[in-house]
């Protein structure tokens, strides 16, 4: 098939086919016969045939639909924007950002505020950073701008906590120091999720 | 009517009677919260869901987790409801199905052994009552059990109330004539009423069942019996999508457990007598009621699996189906029936 046939929309042009779904019977006779026809056409059969089916591929094949939520979760898309993350330097395990300002700047909701100062070496550190849940609408502007891809948007997506300074504290999103083996680099924006392969279909018009 | 199998067995006492009414009662309504349990587990396999989870290991204790729920629940009566007929309403739902298990053969029977006190010795009959019309009797049961859903219905003072209760109503006409005259033919070439006699037909193995010999009367009562228990192709009493829940809606607690209760032990009784009439039933010893028990599964999964598959029809689809198809049909099946007893 062409592309030019998908992307033809005006209804009336295209090559229909209407079901032969018969007349709707009506004297008595004609329902008993539609009713008769039905039955023995063993559709009925067909219907019992399909749950059974679907059972036997659930239960022995490992075909169940059931994501057991809080004890399995799907991959979620690297597009995804969650709760930020802070990343450290692999290296050295410093953390990455160099306290530019760069996102505090462009953040539209006026929620990451941070505070810098230079060390006794002479080089900047973040004194302060926060990130006021309440306001940020995840847009994602900040993790785009970061020249170093120190602030990024990480995979914790169940937003429930006592408080929000759970959340925001510069300490409590920076990759903790003994888990640096299993920091995850942040593939940026227009990366394909993990299964993407797996998602892959046909368009709906195609069939 | 005597039967060669009462002869050899020993004397009924009152006694025995009385501790298998209360066999009948304690299992039958454990098997009908439990199946409560099946039926969420089988329709959720067949939709390819996991179904209950949490409460046990599989979710086996949600029965449990549900009765408790039910217990404590608050028991209302609506404002205008006339309240005792609607407290005694889903009393007459569980009362005549349990009524209705009392004729038919559940469990062996067997004899408590001496060494118990006050009880040694009794014998326990596998049928609490033994009657010569037996499937009379359970037939006539269940059809007094629709007065449960009928009154529920008509005093809760709501209107999808008196719709369900008149669905029970049209329900009731159409299926009944059917569920007699269907088995009507069975009854013909055994020549009995009785659940014994009809047991003791077909004992000569898979051969002699009388399902090869009437396949038209088991289709019909097979469809009358789903009508007769409110299940899925027939749930007209209480659809959901359409009348919100039928002639329960304002029932609430344990009421509302009971109605549930009468509407599986009916499932079960329809199963047992499909099992005994049809299927050959069970025969001697432990492994002769291992087979009735799996065909009395059988049927019970038969409910579920129809129930995950198939629509439901409406009330005047019922109607016309039960009077201007199975009616006829029953009919003619009990004519050749008895043509060929004749002939």
């Amino acid at each position: 098939m062409s592309l030019e046939q998908f992307k033809n929309r005006n209804v009336g042009t295209q090559n229909y086919k209407t079901l032969d779904l018969g007349e709707t019977p009506t004297s008595g006779l004609d329902r008993f016969k539609q009713v008769a026809k039905r039955t023995f056409k063993r559709e009925l059969f067909v219907g019992l045939y399909v749950t059974m089916r679907e059972m036997i591929n659930a239960l022995f094949r490992g075909n169940m639909h059931t994501v057991k939520y809080p004890f399995e979760k799907l991959p979620i898309s690297p597009r995804y924007r969650a709760i930020h993350d802070m990343l450290r330097l692999l290296e050295s395990g410093h953390y990455r950002c160099i306290g530019c300002g760069l996102c505090e700047k462009i953040c539209i909701s006026n929620c990451i505020t941070m505070d810098t100062r230079y060390d006794e070496n002479q080089r900047k550190e973040v004194s302060e950073y926060t990130i006021n849940f309440g306001r940020c609408i995840f847009c994602g502007y900040c993790a785009e701008v970061c020249p170093e891809l120190a602030i990024v948007h990480g995979p914790r997506y169940e937003n429930a906590s006592e408080q929000r300074a759970s959340f925001s504290l510069f300490e409590d999103m920076l990759t903790p120091i003994d888990q640096l083996n299993l920091q995850q680099e942040y593939d940026g924006f227009g990366a394909v999720s993990p299964n993407a392969d797996d998602n892959i279909k046909k368009t709906p018009l195609a069939y | 009517m005597e039967t060669t199998l009462v002869e050899n067995l020993p004397e009924v006492t009152a006694a025995g009677v009385l501790i298998k009414a209360v066999i009948i009662m304690a299992v039958i309504s454990a098997i009908a919260g439990f199946g409560t349990y099946i039926e969420r587990k089988v329709l959720a396999f067949m939709q390819r869901r996991l179904g209950p989870m949490h409460v046990g290991p599989y979710g086996l204790l949600q029965l449990a987790a549900d009765g408790i729920k039910l217990f404590t629940k608050e028991d209302i009566v609506p404002q205008n409801a006339n309240k005792f007929i609607f407290m005694i309403a889903p009393i007459i739902t569980a009362a005549t199905a349990f009524i209705a298990l009392s004729a038919v053969p559940v469990f062996p029977d067997f004899t408590i052994p001496e060494f118990i006190p006050l009880l040694g010795g009794t014998f326990v009959p596998s049928i609490a009552a033994d009657l010569n019309i037996g499937i009379l009797f359970v037939l006539g049961m269940m059809a007094a059990g629709l007065y449960g859903p009928l009154l529920a219905g008509m005093s809760q003072a709501n209107k999808w109330g008196i719709i369900g209760a008149a669905r029970t109503a049209v329900q009731f006409l159409s299926y009944e004539v059917v569920t007699g005259l269907s088995i009507l033919a069975p009854i013909m070439i055994v020549g009995s009423l009785s659940f014994v006699d009809f047991n003791n037909a077909q004992s000569a193995g898979i051969g002699s069942w009388l399902i090869w010999q009437q396949p038209v009367a088991f289709v019909l009562f097979l469809i009358a019996g789903f009508a007769e228990t409110n299940r899925t192709p027939f749930d007209l009493l209480e659809h959901e999508a359409e009348v919100v829940s039928g002639y329960a809606t304002e029932y609430a607690g344990m009421r509302w457990g009971m109605f549930f209760i009468g509407e599986y032990a009916n499932m079960i009784t329809v199963s047992i007598i499909a099992a005994i009439v049809f299927l050959g039933g069970y025969s001697e010893g432990t492994l002769g009621w291992l087979t009735i028990i799996l065909k009395v599964g059988f049927f019970f999964f038969l409910m579920l699996w129809v129930r995950a598959s198939w629509p439901h029809v409406r009330p005047d689809q019922l109607m016309w189906l039960c009077w201007k198809v199975l009616m006829p049909i029953a009919l003619i099946n009990i004519l050749i029936t008895a043509l060929v007893i004749l002939v």
